[in-house]
């Protein structure tokens, strides 16, 4: 097989391993530059007076914990299986 | 605040989409838990707005737009089940995601029966319903073009969109400055 395809694919299949591994924490820290920027929809931080579904619902803790169990479930798992396709297909 | 946690589900829906572009559907499909994750939430996400429908009956047009939001979803999500199941082979059932999409595009716009610069979710229910319109094009293309990984990431792209729209969204706050009297007092 021609040596260039087998590098152009390799790059390609690194920059897409590098794109699934960068979702889960861009989510995280965008919910982390949310929480930052606008404390008070933490509601869980000035507890008092606050109902029961707003303290349940703080929407940039939201977006933290989808960040993460993107990453813990979804992307390292998919992960291990794209570094197994691609040691197959070598 | 319902908004917000739907916003969580629709995010999550959309990361897995993104996730599945990126990899290939090969790959996405390795393990059997995997192919079936974003089809069932969409699912979910669909059974999950008929108690919106229930609990919330401040108007007839509002019950009608959630129940048919949820038929749209559980529909696309249990076609989608499926296909990747095995259980239905037609391509065609695929078309299922754009029909929802533009259900929900006009339920959105239809309920909404103030004007875009009311308030910020006048403003966002307007915005959110045309971007279902409008994006209704990506699912489209990829009913005809399923192994498309530019359709997919544009079809993953108006899912997170319209996530980031719904946790934009505020009870009673202004948007670019304006706020009707109308509205009421500002807060949340």
């Amino acid at each position: 097989m021609n040596t260039t395809f087998v590098t152009e694919a390799a790059q390609q299949h690194d920059i897409r391993a590098h794109a699934i591994s960068l979702l889960g924490p861009l989510v995280a820290a965008a919910g982390l530059v949310w929480a930052i920027l606008q404390p008070h929809r933490i509601t869980l931080l000035h507890p008092r007076g606050q109902g029961f579904w707003w303290l349940v619902v703080e929407p940039p803790l939201y977006v933290v914990a989808a960040g993460i169990v993107f990453t813990l479930v979804v992307a390292r798992p998919l992960l291990a299986d794209l570094e197994r396709h691609r040691a197959t297909t070598r | 605040m319902v908004h917000w946690l739907f916003a969580v589900g629709i995010l999550f829906v959309g990361l897995c989409l993104f996730a599945e572009a990126l990899a290939g559907r090969e790959v996405w499909h390795m393990r059997h838990w995997r192919k079936y994750l974003w089809p069932a939430l969409t699912f979910v996400l669909g059974l999950f707005l008929w108690p919106v429908m229930a609990f919330f009956t401040n108007s007839a047009i509002h019950m009608y737009a959630h129940g048919s939001w949820a038929d749209g979803l559980m529909l696309a999500g249990a076609a989608e089940l499926g296909l990747v199941h095995g259980r239905l082979h037609s391509p065609l059932w695929r078309l299922t995601w754009p029909l929802a999409f533009v259900i929900t595009g006009i339920a959105f716009i239809v309920h909404e029966q103030n004007p875009w610069l009311f308030a910020r979710s006048a403003f966002l229910h307007h915005l959110i319903g045309w971007t279902f319109i409008v994006g209704a094009l990506a699912p489209l293309a990829l009913a005809f073009r399923p192994r498309s990984a530019a359709f997919q990431a544009a079809f993953a792209a108006v899912i997170v969109v319209v996530s980031i729209q719904l946790f934009a969204d505020r009870d009673v706050a202004p948007i670019f400055g304006h706020l009707s009297p109308l509205a009421g007092q500002q807060h949340r």
